[in-house]
């Protein structure tokens, strides 16, 4: 209970030679809202992959819910873990990509039952139920047959997000969920988020959008060149930045 | 691999908008009416002709279209395609999961593979195949390296016409699929496989119900275009006496002397299963477009049409 449910250890990672994490410590209370902000190729999208182990940090931890992620400790040494446990931290931590990455060749409905058919082994009349319940959730009850083709950047989002709720997860990573979408379809994605943070989900978001990090997030992380540069209540790290490099980027963005 | 947020968006542009629906009206083009008049004119002769031609013994051609020797051919060319085709597909994916696996031993392998089968002429391979006997006498199963066999077969009972030509050509057909199913899984967005991964689906999941589905629609209608291109490629078996349609018109010529009326036949039912299997592609495409758009890329008379004029260019 007293677990954050997010916990970093001095996390690094690199590809080839390039640094991308070069030290990340960072630490997420349960039901809090974080919104991650920082320029093009600053390791934000990384980091997140790093959570979920998509990608396998060369050092350092990161614990989920208490339970350190991708490896197991035994006697003081690090062993990856099997893939069928790795598969089992996956399914409790959901993920919303810029792209969407909806299966193409499933309607919104089937790919909301993806998981629950496929990982959670529920048989396809409850997962067809329960997939419906949350497309109703994200406003697409009317769209359910639609392939993702058939469906606007919002509501292909809309339905990612549904994708990743029907697997019950205990954290959610958004990364720039908004990016690719057009303006006017920005409004409808970050309502169905901010809905999602009322019911208390802990949520991770890589984000450009300065609105919702004041009104939704509890707490702003700004990274840059690998590092976590400055982090505390939005409002103080939008309103008054500390770093020069904080406030280099948010007059750009701002 | 690379970073989730790559790449531009999957949707293509929207088609020009052409306005069919308009109504022109075409001055008329005396040209175009000549070339088609000429072009029906010489299609009515070469008809006639051959209606005609005494040496052509269409009399024989319809003695001999339903044959039951002929029949027994083409029921093996049939059995030939499918068999070939299917241990072919198999192959193909096979070799390409080992083509994208992660080891390189499995990849070195799969390259030896395509590289020998398709680059050496397919009737090589086939005589070989009939011919393995004179390497490999005996053929057994146990121990490898010379040890102990439980059980040993004489290579000639086991590899008879047949089973040579299933070799041949489902061997070299692998090779052949293996670039096509290659080529479709790597259309797969990246993104779609970590989507499955967060969903926290297992690796041979994530193949069977992600990547393959969305691999299929880029390879089937080369798989097709393979499929009718086989139906005339078994013909090649007729030099190792594979007992396909080929093998048995001429059997029957070189007895009656029949050839030109033969090859007629022959060539009726490589049409017939042309045809057929040019429909079955239609359908199959349309079937693995889904979600796609949903369009179709033919009309079905189109399709059939395009495989006909493909027929002289079997591999
Ligand atoms: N798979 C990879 N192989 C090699 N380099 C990579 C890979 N993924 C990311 N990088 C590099 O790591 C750095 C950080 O990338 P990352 O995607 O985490 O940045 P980001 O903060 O999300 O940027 P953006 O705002 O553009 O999404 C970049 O320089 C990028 O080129
Ligand atoms: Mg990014």
């Amino acid at each position: 209970m007293t677990a954050p449910m997010v916990q970093c250890r001095a996390l690094r990672k690199s590809f080839g030679r390039i640094e991308v994490l070069r030290g990340i410590d960072l630490t997420i209370a349960r039901g809090q809202v974080v919104c991650v902000v920082g320029p093009s190729g600053s390791g934000k999208s990384t980091l997140l992959r790093c959570l979920n182990h998509l990608e396998e940090p060369q050092s350092g931890r990161v614990y989920v819910d208490g339970e350190l992620i991708g490896y197991e400790e035994r006697g003081g040494t690090l062993r990856p873990l099997s893939d069928a446990r790795l598969r089992r931290q996956r399914e409790s931590i959901g993920m919303v990509f810029q792209r969407f990455h909806l299966f193409p060749h499933r309607t919104a409905l089937e790919n909301v039952m993806e998981g629950l058919v496929a990982v959670k082994g529920i048989g396809a009349a409850d997962a067809r139920r329960r997939a419906a319940e949350l497309l109703d959730r994200v406003g697409l009850a009317d769209r359910a047959q639609h392939y993702p083709a058939q469906l606007s950047g919002g509501q292909q989002q809309r339905v990612a997000i549904a994708r990743s709720l029907a697997m019950e997860p205990k954290l959610m990573l958004f990364d720039e969920p908004t990016s690719a979408l057009d303006p006017e379809l920005v409004g409808e994605v970050l309502a169905v988020m901010k809905d999602l943070a009322a019911t208390g989900m802990t949520m991770i978001v890589v984000t450009h959008e300065m609105g919702f990090a004041r009104e939704v997030g509890d707490h702003l992380v700004f990274m840059d060149e690998g590092l976590i540069i400055e982090q505390g209540p939005p409002r103080e790290v939008l309103g008054a930045p500390r770093h020069d490099r904080t406030r280099a980027f948010l007059s750009k963005v701002l | 691999m690379g970073t989730t947020d790559a790449g531009p968006a999957s949707a293509g542009p929207a088609g020009a908008d052409t306005p069919e629906t308009n109504r022109i009206s075409h001055p008329l083009r005396p040209g175009r009416w000549a070339a088609a008049g000429l072009t029906a004119l010489v299609l009515i002769w070469l008809g006639w002709t051959i209606a005609v031609n005494p040496n052509l013994h269409w009399d024989v051609v319809v003695a001999y279209q339903f044959d039951d020797v002929i029949l027994d051919g083409l029921w093996v060319t049939i059995q030939l395609t499918v068999a070939s085709m299917v241990i072919g597909v198999i192959l193909g994916v096979i070799v390409a999961l080992m083509q994208v696996s992660d080891s390189r031993m499995l990849r070195t392998g799969a390259m030896a593979y395509v590289w020998f089968f398709r680059g050496t002429p397919l009737l090589v391979q086939l005589i070989f195949w009939f011919n393995i006997a004179l390497i490999f006498p005996e053929i057994g199963l146990g121990v490898p390296f010379d040890g102990p066999k439980l059980v040993t077969w004489e290579t000639n009972a086991l590899v008879t016409g047949f089973v040579a030509a299933l070799l041949g050509l489902s061997i070299n057909e692998g090779a052949y699929m293996s670039e096509i199913v290659r080529a479709g899984l790597r259309a797969v967005d990246p993104g779609q496989q970590e989507a499955a991964a967060a969903l926290g689906m297992s690796r041979a999941k994530i193949m069977r119900r992600v990547v393959l589905p969305q691999a299929m629609r880029i390879i089937v209608p080369p798989t097709g275009n393979q499929f009718i291109s086989m139906l005339k490629t078994t013909s090649l078996v007729s030099v190792i006496a594979g007992a396909d349609l080929l093998t048995v018109a001429q059997r029957l010529y070189l007895t009656n002397f029949e050839v030109i009326a033969l090859l007629i036949v022959a060539s009726i039912w490589y049409l017939v299963l042309t045809t057929v299997a040019s429909i079955g592609q239609y359908f199959l495409e349309r079937r693995f477009s889904r979600g796609f758009g949903g369009t179709v890329p033919d009309t079905l008379r189109g399709r059939i049409g395009r495989n006909l004029r493909f027929s002289g260019l079997a591999r």
